[in-house]
């Protein structure tokens, strides 16, 4: 498998009137060809901002970035971070696309769909128009829209939610970009259209053997399409896995959490398990765990380490690893039987 | 199309309807006699009564009405015999004081009116479009704050002022512009002396006008930055040059074409401080001059005459939007 991306030791802050955000503190991750690498957290825990970091889409002066972004241009690694302006723009939608949350407000609602793929194609190859529209036709053939001539002469506002997310990824398609970023691509949809969509996008990962960076905070979407997960809590990465790991034997107590808080069918009588609390404000961290106040583990660590130092990300597992200051095996214990009760 | 045009041109003429028997009334029921204002210094009461008849002041109201309207399409005549004075259809009624047609006292004037609203409207777009731009592109630097110290000074300054001063200043003290004096000229005349008699009274109307859609501009340009469709030209690898002048202008554009054409309608009716200042006879001061002449058919025609342009504005404007914006469908 060859890597196409490479995070390392991002960190992403803002400036604001109140203090610093730091909305990334140090995340590490890396994406590889043909699989789908999931980026899983709340609201404010940094998803997108890491993803939006990837594609160079933050406002010159407001964001902070250090750390590195090693992004493979079709076999050429190039390091976002430190690329100019014009030589972003030139990865963006070639090497790189994205598809974003809201279809209906993400396609511009005065061009017609063909120009508006074709625009993307004309980028990147000036002049070729005949071909720019040719391209967008059999794009949206791909993507699975019926008379895709016919519909290219249409306006945003004639497609549902579905198919204008259809139309999303084939303009981000256009180019045939190797990285693939979707930021809570099915969020907006009803549940029928999202397995529709994801299972699109499975199909088009394959076809043209992208790797997908795949931003959800849906841990349903994660369990049909992610191989690897990285679990965000307040600007880190809490928890990294394969996703099998990562239901089946979760090590970070925020993991836990969001599985216990996921509902369930069978289980109709009983109240949802929420985690309590608040995430942390990220412009004043707590010093020790970000987790800890939150945490109904905090009593089993060995030393009093969650209110004074934050946890590395750690493992007995190189694959699997986690942040936390209970000792994995206690870990492991705690979480079976809480698992074992969830299962039933 | 044509369903919605019909259907609108039927809602403007009832309207209309509406608006010109309002007029009628309001001045039908003042406390004055009409027929007393037509009358010199030497009255007596016969001629008083004459004209009152020859202007027909002596009918009901409701007949007033009715030959005020069969005037518009058959024309109408004044008194009788020798003293019979006519004015062919359309007819808007006859000025006592003028001793003339209101059609052709507007005629007269609405030229003079189209030239300098049409000349303003485009030397305001320019400016006011260009700042915001400026303004928008350059956000929180000097241009930008350049402009909001135009904004504030032109909209806080009114047109009384502006006028006077570029009258005293430009035409008067520097003598870069003749005072217009000498009359208008029109366009196809003369393009020279067309542009030197509405310069001042162009940049006048502008100024006010400019700053508001300086303004507007500038917002509708950042709000429209923030949108997602934005963000998703931008991840297409989109230059910010054609993310701002192509994506960005293109979404903003059909909004101020609304307010451009509702401005521009309200003109119409007469900027009568800006044509007071500079002293052109057109339909703001036909209007004024009415009013403080009591020359009643003269105010009601002005008066009717700038709500069809509106309400014919609105018709234009209603379906430039449905051309400009493909989500809006007129049916």
């Amino acid at each position: 498998m060859s890597e196409l991306l490479r995070i390392e030791d991002l960190h992403v802050s803002f400036k604001t009137d109140d203090g610093m955000v730091r909305a990334v503190d140090g995340v590490s991750l890396t994406l590889n060809a043909g699989e789908t690498v999931a980026i899983v957290g709340e609201s404010g825990s940094g998803k997108t901002v890491t993803s939006l970091s990837v594609m160079g889409l933050h406002k010159k002066g407001q964001a902070q970035i250090s750390g590195s972004i090693s992004l493979s241009d079709h076999g050429v690694f190039k390091d976002v971070v430190n690329l100019n302006d014009e030589e972003i723009r030139d990865i963006r939608g070639r090497a790189v696309s994205m598809i974003f949350q809201d279809p209906m407000s993400s396609l511009h609602p005065y061009y017609k769909i063909g120009n508006q793929l074709a625009e993307g194609y004309l980028v990147h190859n000036p002049g070729k128009k005949k071909e720019a529209m040719a391209r967008a036709i059999e794009m949206l053939d791909l993507v699975g829209i019926p008379e895709p001539a016919k519909r290219a002469k249409e306006f945003p506002h004639q497609f549902s939610g579905g198919m204008r997310q259809r139309v999303m990824i084939a303009m981000a398609l256009m180019n045939e970009p190797q990285i693939l970023i979707a930021d809570e691509p099915t969020t907006a949809l009803d549940v029928t259209v999202q397995a529709q969509i994801l299972a699109l996008l499975s199909k088009l990962k394959k076809e043209f053997n992208m790797g997908i960076l795949l931003i959800t905070h849906d841990l349903g979407v994660v369990a049909q399409v992610a191989d690897r997960v990285n679990v965000m809590y307040a600007g880190r990465i809490v928890e990294e896995g394969p996703v099998d790991d990562i239901f089946y034997s979760p090590l970070a107590p925020y993991t836990l959490g969001l599985l216990k808080s996921v509902p369930r069918v069978s289980k109709n009588n009983e109240r949802l398990k929420a985690i309590p609390g608040q995430p942390p404000s990220l412009i004043n961290l707590p010093v020790g765990c970000p987790f800890a106040p939150r945490c109904e583990y905090k009593q089993h660590s060995t030393e009093s380490g969650c209110n004074t130092t934050r946890p590395e990300l750690l493992g007995t597992s190189p694959t699997h690893r986690s942040r936390c200051h209970v000792p994995e095996k206690l870990r492991n214990e705690l979480f079976a039987a809480e698992l074992k009760e969830l299962q039933a | 199309m044509f369903k919605f045009i019909g259907r609108r041109a039927v809602f403007a003429a009832v309207t209309i309807l509406i608006v010109s028997a309002v007029v009628f009334a309001i001045f039908s029921f003042l406390p004055f006699d009409p027929a007393s204002l037509t009358c010199g210094q030497r009255c007596t009461d016969q001629i008083v009564e004459a004209n009152r008849i020859r202007l027909g002041f002596d009918k009901p109201i409701y007949e007033q009405y009715w030959l005020f309207l069969s005037g518009i399409f058959a024309g109408r005549t004044y008194g009788s015999g020798s003293a019979a004075f006519t004015c062919p259809a359309p007819s808007f009624g006859y000025s006592f004081n003028e001793n003339a047609c209101v059609t052709d006292m507007i005629r007269e004037a609405l030229p003079i009116t189209i030239s300098l609203a049409v000349g303003a409207l485009i030397l305001w777009l320019i400016v006011g479009i260009g700042l915001g731009i400026v303004a928008a592109k350059f956000k929180n630097r000097w241009p930008d704050t350049s402009s909001s110290v135009f904004v504030l000074l032109a909209t806080s300054l009114p047109t009384f002022v502006t006028g006077l001063a570029l009258l005293i200043w430009v035409s008067i003290k520097w003598k870069w512009v003749p005072l217009s004096l000498q009359g208008y000229t029109s366009l196809f005349d003369n393009p020279f002396k067309f542009i030197e008699y509405f310069i001042l009274p162009w940049i006048t109307l502008a100024i006010a006008y400019a700053a508001i859609y300086t303004r507007f501009t500038r917002a509708a340009l950042l709000e429209t930055l923030g949108e997602d469709y934005i963000r998703t030209a931008r991840a297409k690898g989109v230059g910010e040059r054609v993310v701002f002048f192509k994506h960005t202008l293109r979404a903003v554009l059909a909004p101020l074409i609304t307010l451009a054409g509702l401005d521009f309608a309200g003109l119409i009716g007469g900027a009568i401080i800006t044509e007071t200042i500079f002293n052109l006879p057109g339909l703001g001061r036909l209007t004024l001059r009415s009013v403080y002449e009591f020359d009643l058919s003269v105010v009601l025609a002005t008066t009717i005459l700038a709500a069809v342009v509106v309400i014919v504005m609105n018709l234009i404007v209603d379906m430039l939007y449905a051309v400009l914006d493909p989500r809006v469908r007129i049916t």
